[in-house]
């Protein structure tokens, strides 16, 4: 679904990422590790089109990301929920309100939907905290939010940048839970991540694949995790 | 048409959509202040505008009337030079029409002032001649020369002439009031441009996430051109109505000064202003939406 073919970036000077070759297929799963400062928050960036490739192609559902307008990103976008490594909101709406935010830009916030994103708050545990304002939250509750925000629109792909950076073991695995439910209803799945913890309690699941980022280049990581 | 739909649409309006851009609280109130300045400015440019078009357009058809030729000369002259005139008349080129007026009608002119019983035949009372001119009128100079040469007794009494440049003067006086409501229209325009670019540029971190959230140009463009187009069309509705009831309030020149018209609207004219407050609305729907889309264009 979205695919990067011998794509390179740079930020300016040298090449940061070189000659990736990425395909998210439905249904796939796949970890993203690598040292901090490696690229991954730019290879999920080239994955939802903020970032343009310098070189290679990027195709996303099927059309060639260079020739998307703005209109055709926003479109791309609505498939795909994303949860920020730092998380970004709107500080001045309710948890809820951001939560929903995807159905209401995309003109999909019919009082039906009122009750799964009752049901999902309940899910990721913010139902209580429904009306807090975004700069009341706690880092872990902020990665929850952002969680919930991804999937409510049941996207197609699903990116995650350190998702589990600021939780507790057992909220984790319920992210996990949750990632691996959306993986086995044929959702791509794509996380970028330090935590071998979470990769081996994955891999236990799923058949998931460890790609890491080396001297600029993607490699698959064999067993030594 | 599509546009007047979009306009409708924004004012009935999704208040959610509205809700994603933060409120911003001292600036909004700036864009309500000036849009009711304008709009009061451009009340008193539309009432100038139209009072100074009634005025040209009642001298003007006072002016193309008539004219009177009067002849006073000895009593045995009189019929002999009434010919004359009325030659030099039928050679005069803007000349329609010439004619003497009979007895009947000079005494009901004369009536006013001398009562019904006035022995019009015996007394030396000029003859008037009628004139009416075409559309382009006559040279009133060459004609003057003409009839000194031609009946002595002659005189032309063109009154109504000397209104020309003044009626020229209000014509121009009216354009000047359409071209202020322009200028006043593009000022609002570019005041809620840069209203709204600065509006724009403060929410760069909410247009960020927006469109990370699968946000289309359109609807972003939308939250802030609903609040312009609010703000705009509610300044202007006041300013409006203040600048309507200082016009009512101005002391009534037309009895007293005669010629005047009066500087406030007439009848229907009164429904004209109202029109200032939709104008105002739809110069800042287009103004916020072209800085919107522009800015948006410029935001990666
Ligand atoms: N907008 C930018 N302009 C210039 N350089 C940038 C920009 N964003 C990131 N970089 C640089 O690119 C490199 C890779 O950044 P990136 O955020 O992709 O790393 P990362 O693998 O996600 O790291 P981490 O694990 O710490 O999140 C870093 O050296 C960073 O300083
Ligand atoms: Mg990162």
């Amino acid at each position: 679904m979205i695919e990067l073919r011998d794509v390179s970036y740079s930020y300016g000077g040298d090449a940061l990422l070189s000659d990736i070759d990425l395909a998210l297929a439905p249904g796939s799963f796949h970890f993203l590790t690598g040292p901090s400062g490696a690229g991954k928050t730019t290879l999920l960036k080239l994955c939802y089109l903020e970032l343009r490739a310098t070189r290679g192609e990027v195709h996303a559902f099927g059309r060639d990301a260079a020739a998307l307008g703005r209109d055709g990103v926003a479109q791309v976008r609505r498939r795909v929920g994303l949860v920020h490594q730092d998380c970004r909101f709107l500080d001045h709406l309710s948890v809820a309100e951001n939560v929903a935010l995807p159905l209401v830009v995309s003109g999909q916030d019919a009082p039906e939907r009122r009750a799964e994103l009752d049901e999902l708050l309940r899910w990721v545990g913010l139902h209580r905290r429904r009306d807090a304002l975004p700069p009341e939250l706690s880092g872990g509750e902020r990665q929850r939010a952002a969680l919930a925000r991804a999937v409510i629109m049941a996207p197609d792909v699903i990116l995650a940048d350190e998702p589990t950076g600021n939780l507790d073991w057992e909220m984790s695995l319920r992210l996990l839970t949750l990632l691996v439910e959306l993986n086995r209803m044929g959702k791509a799945i794509l996380v970028a991540t330090h935590d071998l913890n979470l990769i081996r309690q994955a891999k236990a699941q799923v058949a998931a694949r460890v790609l890491r980022i080396r001297d600029r280049q993607l490699q698959v990581a064999g067993a030594d995790l | 048409m599509s546009r007047l739909r979009a306009l409708l649409g924004l004012i009935k309006g999704d208040p959610r959509a509205d809700r994603v851009v933060p409120p911003s609280g001292f600036t909004a109130q700036l864009t309500v202040l000036s849009a009711a300045a304008m709009a009061f400015l451009a009340v008193f440019a539309l009432a100038l505008s139209l009072a100074s078009g009634r005025l040209a357009e009642r001298w003007g058809t006072e002016l193309a009337q008539t004219s009177t030729i009067r002849i006073s000369a000895p009593p045995g002259q009189v019929e002999r030079q009434t010919e004359a005139v009325l030659e030099v008349l039928r050679t005069t080129p803007g000349v329609a029409l010439a004619r003497p007026l009979d007895a009947a009608e000079q005494r009901a002119l004369l009536e006013p002032w001398f009562g019904p019983d006035l022995p019009v035949e015996s007394l030396p009372i000029p003859q008037l001649v009628e004139v009416i001119e075409t559309a382009s009128g006559y040279d009133s100079e060459g004609l003057r020369l003409r009839l000194r040469a031609e009946a002595p007794g002659a005189v032309l009494d063109d009154h109504t002439r000397w209104r020309r440049p003044l009626i020229a003067a209000a014509e121009r006086l009216r354009a000047l009031g359409v071209v202020s409501i322009l200028l006043i229209a593009m000022a609002v325009a570019a005041m809620v441009t840069l209203a709204a670019s600065a509006a724009l540029a403060a929410n760069a971190q909410v247009i960020g996430v927006l469109r990370l959230v699968g946000a289309r140009d359109v609807y972003i463009a939308r939250a802030f051109v609903r609040r312009f187009t609010l703000r705009a069309l509610t300044g202007a509705a006041g300013g409006t109505a203040l600048g309507m009831a200082a016009v009512a309030l101005l002391p009534d020149a037309s009895a007293a000064g005669g010629f005047l018209t009066g500087l406030g609207f007439a009848g229907w004219a009164w429904l004209v202003p109202l029109a200032i407050p939709v104008f105002a609305a739809l110069v800042a729907f287009l103004a916020t939406r072209n800085a919107a889309l522009r800015a948006l264009k410029g935001f990666t």
